[in-house]
C-alpha cells in the first residue's frame, strides 16, 4: 500500500522494526498439524498474531456433478476471515478479496498436489482466519499445506509461504500489518523447496528491478524457514518420538 | 475435460514452440496489435475502446462526488470493476462474477492504485466528508485472451482521457461548477504486461488459444521510471526464480512502446 504518512516509526536507525524484530527475522510461528476430528487432515498456525484453522477434506466426489474432469482430481479452496477477526467487525459474506485470495491459495496449492491419481474427485480445502495481522494469505497457505499432507494426500513437496517487503527503503522479511498498512511495498511468496517454484507471488507497492530481485530472495528465505516447522509440525503427529524415525 | 480437438491444438502450440515459433507468428516477446481510441462515451467523463488483437474492451469513467474510505479521509477514491459481456464469448454466462473476473479487476485495480497513477491527494473537496471518485468500469465485448492487459490499457487510457468536472461545497454539500472542467491529476503511466509459460518458453500476451495451453502467467506492470508496482502470478504452476527475473526484464522492455502509445491518447 503506497507509503502513507505516518507517525509510526518502522526502522529506527539500529534496523529494529516497530515490533522489535531485525530486518530478516520472522515473527513467530507455530504449527499443529491434526487438530480437527471429522476432516481428513487438518492443521492449525499461529503466525504473529494470525490465527488461523485449515481443514481438508477428500479426494471425494464432486458435487455439483458438472465441475467433475475425467482426466484428474480437481482442488477447491475457500479463504474465509471470522467477522471478529480483525478491529472493525467483518461482514461474514465472502468479500471480493476474499474470493480473489482464495483463488491464488489454490493455485499456489495445486502445483504440489498429485490429483492426476483422482479422476472424477475433488479435494475441499476450506481456511478459516480466526484473528487476522499482516501476511494472513502466507500462513493460510501453510497451515493448507500442512492439513493436505496430514491427509495423505499424494504430494510432490510441501509449499511453504512468507512474505518480503520495503519499508523505510529496505528489504525487510515477513510483513506485519502495520508494516503492510504504511510501507512501501508488500510480497507475498509461496514456494516449493524441493521443486524450487514459485506458486504464489503478488506485489503491491514499487520496487526497482534490485529490489524485485532481493525481496524474491528475502522470501524464500522465509519459505525455508517455514518449510523446517512444516515438516515439525507434522513428524511431531506422526512419530510420537518427536521424529526421531 | 479437454476434447481431442483441444488436444491436438495444444500438441500443435507446443511443436511450433520447440521450433522458435508462436501459433500467429508473432515472436516470442511481441504483444498483438494494439489500437486505442477515446471518447467514444461522450455521456461518460472519460472513455476507451481498446483492441488487443481480437480482444475488444469498452471502458467507461464516470466521476462524481462520494464519501472518503473511513481511514482515508485526505484522498480521494478510484473504484474499478469488470464484467465479461455474455456477447465476448460463447462460454460466458450472465449472472454475477465469477472468480476469475474478480481477479481480473482486483489485478486492473491494483496497477492503477499501487503506481500512483492518480494523485488522489488532489481529489478532496472537504477532508473527511466530501471527496471526488473515480469509477472506471470495464466491459469486455469480445474474449481472445489475455484480459488482464486490454482492460488495464482500457483503464489507463480511459483515465488519461478524462475531464474532471468540479465541485463546490455549499452549505456542506457538493455543488457542481459548470464549465470548470481540468485534466485529471497523473503522476505516471503504468503498464500491464502479462505473459504465459508454456514450458520453458516465455510468451508476452498469449492469445486465447494459447492461454488454454499455459502452464502459469505472470503480469508485471511498471510505472514510467520502469519500476515494478504490481504482480499477480496465476495459473496451475510455479515459475523458477530465473523466470521471475526474466519476465520482470521482459515485462519492462515490451512496456516501453505500450507506454509511448497510451501517453498518446492523453488530451
Amino acid at each position: 500500500m503506497g507509503g502513507r504518512e505516518s507517525t509510526l516509526v518502522l526502522l529506527d536507525k539500529n534496523g529494529i522494526r516497530c515490533d522489535g524484530r531485525k530486518v530478516t527475522e520472522p515473527r513467530r510461528i507455530m504449527i499443529k498439524a491434526g487438530v480437527l476430528k471429522n476432516a481428513d487432515g487438518s492443521a492449525y498456525i499461529e503466525f504473529g498474531d494470525n490465527k488461523i484453522i485449515a481443514g481438508v477434506f477428500g479426494p471425494r466426489d464432486v458435487h455439483p456433478k458438472h465441475m467433475s474432469n475425467t482426466d484428474t482430481g480437481i482442488i477447491r479452496c475457500r479463504y474465509h476471515m471470522s467477522p471478529f477477526s480483525v478491529t472493525e467487525r467483518k461482514n461474514p459474506a465472502p468479500s471480493r478479496r476474499e474470493i480473489e485470495i482464495s483463488k491464488v491459495i489454490k493455485e499456489a496449492l495445486q502445483p504440489s498436489l498429485m490429483l492426476e491419481k483422482f479422476p472424477r474427485t475433488v479435494v475441499d480445502v476450506f481456511i478459516e482466519v480466526l484473528q487476522a495481522d499482516g501476511g494472513s494469505r502466507c500462513a493460510a497457505i501453510d497451515a493448507a499445506s500442512v492439513a493436505l499432507a496430514d491427509a495423505g494426500i499424494p504430494m510432490r513437496d510441501m509449499v511453504c509461504a512468507c512474505a518480503a517487503g520495503k519499508v523505510a527503503d529496505t528489504i525487510i522479511l515477513d510483513v506485519n500489518n502495520e508494516e503492510d498498512q504504511a510501507g512501501q511495498a508488500d510480497m507475498p511468496v509461496a514456494y516449493m523447496p524441493n521443486l524450487n517454484k514459485v506458486t504464489l507471488l503478488q506485489l503491491d507497492g514499487v520496487l526497482t528491478r534490485d529490489e524485485y530481485k532481493k525481496c524474491i530472495e528475502t522470501a524464500i528465505d522465509g519459505c525455508k524457514l517455514v518449510y523446517q516447522i512444516q515438516k515439525k509440525a507434522l513428524t511431531d503427529k506422526f512419530f510420537e518420538n518427536g521424529g526421531d524415525q | 475435460m479437454a476434447s481431442v480437438l483441444d488436444e491436438l491444438k495444444r500438441k500443435e502450440i507446443v511443436d511450433l514452440l520447440a521450433r522458435g515459433k508462436r501459433i500467429d507468428g508473432r515472436s516470442f516477446d511481441q504483444s498483438r496489435p494494439l489500437s486505442i481510441e477515446t471518447g467514444v462515451i461522450p455521456k461518460a467523463n472519460g472513455s476507451a475502446r481498446v483492441r488487443l488483437g481480437d480482444t475488444e474492451i469498452v471502458t467507461g469513467v464516470k466521476i462524481q462526488p462520494d464519501k472518503p474510505f473511513p481511514d482515508l479521509g485526505d484522498k480521494g477514491i478510484f473504484i474499478c470493476t469488470a464484467e465479461v459481456l455474455p456477447i465476448a464469448h460463447p462460454d460466458v454466462e450472465p449472472g454475477p462474477p465469477g472468480e476469475d473476473v474478480i481477479e481480473l479487476a482486483r489485478v486492473v485495480d491494483r496497477g492503477i492504485r499501487e503506481s500512483g497513477m492518480i494523485d488522489m491527494s488532489q481529489l478532496v473537496l472537504e477532508k473527511d466528508k466530501s471527496v471526488i471518485g473515480i469509477f472506471a468500469d470495464n466491459s469486455v465485448v469480445d474474449h481472445d485472451g489475455n484480459l488482464f492487459d486490454a482492460c488495464s490499457y482500457a483503464t489507463t487510457a480511459a483515465i488519461l482521457s478524462c475531464n474532471v468536472p468540479k465541485w463546490e461545497i455549499q452549505n456542506e454539500a457538493p455543488v457542481l461548477v459548470e464549465g470548470h472542467e481540468s485534466d485529471p491529476p497523473i503522476t505516471t503511466i503504468p503498464v500491464s504486461v502479462t505473459m504465459g509459460r508454456i514450458g520453458e518458453h516465455i510468451l508476452v500476451d498469449p492469445n486465447a488459444e494459447e492461454w488454454d495451453c499455459i502452464d502459469a502467467r505472470i503480469t508485471i506492470t511498471t510505472n514510467s521510471d520502469g519500476k515494478i508496482c504490481a504482480i499477480q502470478k496465476g495459473g496451475n504452476d510455479g515459475f523458477t526464480v530465473e523466470q521471475l527475473l526474466k519476465c520482470a526484464d521482459i515485462s519492462a522492455s515490451a512496456a516501453t512502446k505500450i507506454r509511448e502509445k497510451l501517453k498518446q491518447t492523453k488530451g
